[in-house]
């Protein structure tokens, strides 16, 4: 992103997905515009830019959190994890398995703030109920999905994950 | 989208940022977890072109709870204070009431500290410290003072720190033994702000009520707290029926019409709130 010629840069190091990563930015560089512009980690998706639409929802230290409402520079003390930290196309995690086994996206938009929602929510609560599940995306939008079909897939990973650990 | 420039300041001690807040005055503002503030910079609502970001200042991370309180200090999130046990304990209201702020991913970064310092009328906490007739602890450059709430918050968003003034913790005082409380708001969409929302603390001491407070949320300009103990000191808990508040809940709020609700129907179910927050209350009081 091209800065005005006079605004400061400022040595920003952040773990981001066990790797620490450089680069000079502003102090007013978002985090979420720090991974996409900066890292070109563009698997984070920026869409209300104000904290309501949760597509930007990253794990900081593996609590979710919106990066649109953080800045680079707030973030060095803690280890980031996007949604490239989740899984490959090769090797998805449970989450992600599940979403493409329960038609949990239909565009795509919103999923990996979703992904990242649900993976820390699983961490703490294994076996969530149907009713459950949907609180717990509850901070997150989708246009398309009408959110049944995410609603089964936090039910499938969290199967998945039960099955993986039974292994 | 995107916020203006501003400068950056870590400091890593209170002093510290104190010291920075003197330096740069009207054109600094204290970013803690940023959740409010954030948002309002992103939309250039406001462009500080100072940020004295408190994340790295030692010391103000920690819940305690005492005989007489729950202090609070400002980097505490709103998470850590919902799930605080001993916090729990002591005071219930402190959880029934943050498990209503926003959605859980908001409330991990977002502190209790700051939304009471950002002293937004539809906020819980600046409402919850109300009730508990709590105050907030606050450094400046010429020391450190204690601020009651009520000469805390002044107006929608504005409170009565200066702009040297850095607030470090708050204190919930302790209900007295035999309180039940309860929390209820209701919002459009989850995690929204509330339409209205009502905290309850109902006192029982041998057998009787003794004490009976409200405080509002969306419905006031400030947080106001309703002291309905006279009305119904010294009759049985059970016995009562909390449906006779209406008219002093309705005389205490002052709602106003928006694209969300209109004021009477704001009033309505502030009044209705009260009622079922009331009775909640009332059956957890012993």
């Amino acid at each position: 992103m091209s800065e005005p010629v006079d605004e400061e840069l400022l040595d920003v190091t952040v773990t981001v997905n066990d790797v620490p990563r450089h680069a000079r930015v502003p102090a007013r560089r978002l985090l979420s515009d720090f991974l996409r512009h900066d890292l070109g980690l563009t698997g984070t998706h920026v869409g209300c830019e104000h904290g309501v639409c949760g597509a930007c929802t990253v794990l900081v230290d593996d609590a979710p959190m919106r990066s649109c409402l953080m800045f680079a520079v707030s973030a060095q003390p803690h280890r980031i994890t996007t949604v490239e930290g989740l899984g490959t196309q090769d090797a998805m995690g449970p989450v992600q398995q599940a979403f493409t086994e329960c038609h949990g996206l239909q565009c795509g938009f919103c999923t990996p703030g979703f992904v990242t929602t649900i993976t820390a929510y699983l961490d703490e609560n294994p076996d969530p109920t149907a009713e459950e599940a949907r609180e717990a995306i509850s901070g997150n939008l989708c246009r398309c999905t009408g959110y049944q079909n995410i609603v089964k897939s936090v039910l499938r990973a969290a199967e998945l994950r039960q099955e993986a650990k039974g292994q | 989208m995107k916020p203006a420039p501003f400068v950056h300041h870590a400091p890593r001690s209170v002093d510290e940022a104190v010291a920075v807040l003197g330096e740069v005055g009207h054109d600094g503002k204290v970013l803690a977890g940023g959740q409010s503030l954030v948002p309002i910079l992103n939309m250039r609502l406001a462009s500080p072109g100072h940020l004295v970001d408190i994340n790295q200042v030692a010391g103000l991370d920690a819940v305690a709870v005492d005989d007489g309180s729950v202090r609070v200090g400002a980097l505490v999130r709103h998470t850590g204070l919902e799930r605080d046990e001993r916090a729990y304990a002591a005071l219930p209201l402190l959880r029934q009431a943050l498990v209503h702020v926003a959605h859980p991913v908001i409330r991990n970064r977002g502190t209790t500290v700051g939304s009471i310092a950002h002293a937004d009328a539809a906020g819980e906490m600046p409402t919850i410290l109300a009730m508990c007739d709590g105050v907030v602890e606050v450094c400046g450059m010429s020391g450190s003072r204690e601020i009651p709430w009520h000469d805390f918050f002044l107006g929608p968003l504005e409170t009565s720190l200066s702009e040297d003034e850095l607030a470090t913790a708050v204190r919930f005082p302790r209900f007295p033994s035999g309180t039940g409380t309860a929390f209820l708001e209701r919002a459009r969409r989850h995690g929204d702000y509330a339409l209205a929302g009502v905290g309850a603390a109902v006192t029982v001491t041998d057998g009787v009520v003794s004490g009976v407070r409200l405080g509002f949320v969306s419905v006031t300009d400030v947080p106001t707290v309703l002291d309905l103990s006279a009305a119904y000191a010294g009759q049985e808990p059970a016995a009562v029926d909390w449906a006779s508040s209406a008219d002093a809940v309705g005389d205490a709020v002052a709602p106003e019409d928006d694209i969300h609700a209109t004021a009477a129907y704001r009033r309505m179910l502030a009044v209705e709130l009260a009622r079922l927050a009331l009775t909640d209350a009332a059956g957890r009081a012993a």
